[in-house]
């Protein structure tokens, strides 16, 4: 027999026939268990990635088996290595095209702050050009510590009220980078 | 053909050109040069098309920055002579305010992106180049990054910052 775990329900009202709770919730679980990430991988952290993709580490456990190589279908930005500054608007182009929700993960030591490359042509952490909803540290991270990082955004996923992209708060986010 | 010996080489430039290219030395008996700009166009030319010579490869363009220098900036061309198997260096030494040296893209086609890189990452304006602008670095860079006077790290890195370390 095989072993096959779903997700437990949200709390809610059950009767006879019938299940009630907030669509908040019912949303959250469906996304987070569907995530559609996308890999701009530079260097050595997106080999990590690799094996995080591959059998042993195997992140499709986790509802990311299907990799969007174009940002119109992502769900997630993955993004692993050193940026140049060359290469930020580049990124920045990649983030505007993806559709809301639109989440953010900056993996290893480069992405999130330049890591060993305190230099004049590297990117200073990719949260100079667009936000960041988590960082994993590393240099590279074991494909452990991206797994990690990407239970944590199924966490904020699942947690995000369906209202929080219209909120001015996170308006006022997008707007500190420039966006709309 | 056998290799050019280095004191041959010399006495070939010092026929055509006598005092204007002096002798620097021969560091791993790579033959150094130094002359201006007012005839380094002329030099290459000579050492290209040169029967006994035939320096066609310009293996690359570079510049260096010693700021302790009066002459501060120094462009360097690297020759390679593919039928002798023969290498030469040439150095020009340019003040810091007037950094002006005419294009090589004259002489080989190839020079023109070296050019670029060292006007990206020195400042070096090589007059006459078709399109000197900047090649590897970010277009809106206002600083020549390889002179001495910037500074190699980023100012917008914060993790550094003494305060994290109790300093």
């Amino acid at each position: 027999m095989s072993d096959i775990q779903l997700v437990d329900a949200p709390a809610g009202v059950e009767g006879a026939g019938f299940f009630a709770t907030s669509l908040d919730k019912v949303i959250g679980i469906a996304r987070s268990n569907s995530l559609w990430p996308l890999p701009f991988a530079t260097s050595c952290c997106g080999i990590e990635f690799m094996a995080t993709m591959a059998s042993h580490y195997d992140l499709s456990r986790f509802g990311a088996e299907r990799l969007s190589f174009s940002p119109r279908q992502a769900d997630l930005l993955m993004v692993m290595g050193t940026i140049a500054k060359k290469m930020a608007p580049v990124l920045r182009q990649v983030y505007l095209q993806m559709a809301e929700p639109r989440w953010v993960m900056a993996v290893g030591a480069c992405a999130s702050s330049g890591g060993i490359f305190d230099t004049y042509s590297v990117l200073q952490g990719i949260d100079e050009v667009i936000p960041v909803d988590v960082y994993v540290p590393g240099c590279p991270p074991r494909p452990e510590a991206i797994i990690d990082g990407f239970i944590n955004i199924q966490k904020l996923v699942q947690t995000e009220s369906l209202r929080r992209r219209n909120e001015p708060k996170y308006q006022e986010l997008l707007a500190k980078y420039g966006i709309q | 053909m056998a290799q050019i010996p280095n004191e041959e080489l010399l006495k070939r430039i010092a026929e055509k050109f006598d005092q204007q290219v002096t002798r620097v030395g021969e560091p791993y008996g790579l033959l150094t040069v130094e002359t201006g700009r007012e005839q380094i166009i002329d030099l290459l030319t000579f050492l290209k098309t040169d029967d006994a010579l035939r320096f066609i490869f310009l293996t690359d363009i570079t510049a260096i920055h010693y700021p302790e220098q009066e002459k501060q900036i120094g462009i360097i061309y690297h020759l390679h002579s593919l039928t002798t198997n023969t290498r030469i260096r040439i150095k020009v030494f340019l003040t810091d305010g007037d950094v002006h040296i005419p294009t090589a893209t004259t002489v080989w086609e190839g020079a023109n992106w070296m050019e670029r890189e060292t006007y990206d990452f020195f400042g070096v304006i090589f007059d006459g180049h078709p399109d000197l602008r900047r090649i590897l670095n970010v277009d809106d860079m206002t600083a020549f990054p390889m002179r001495k006077e910037f500074p190699l790290e980023d100012p917008n890195r914060v993790d550094k910052k003494d305060y994290f370390f109790g300093r």
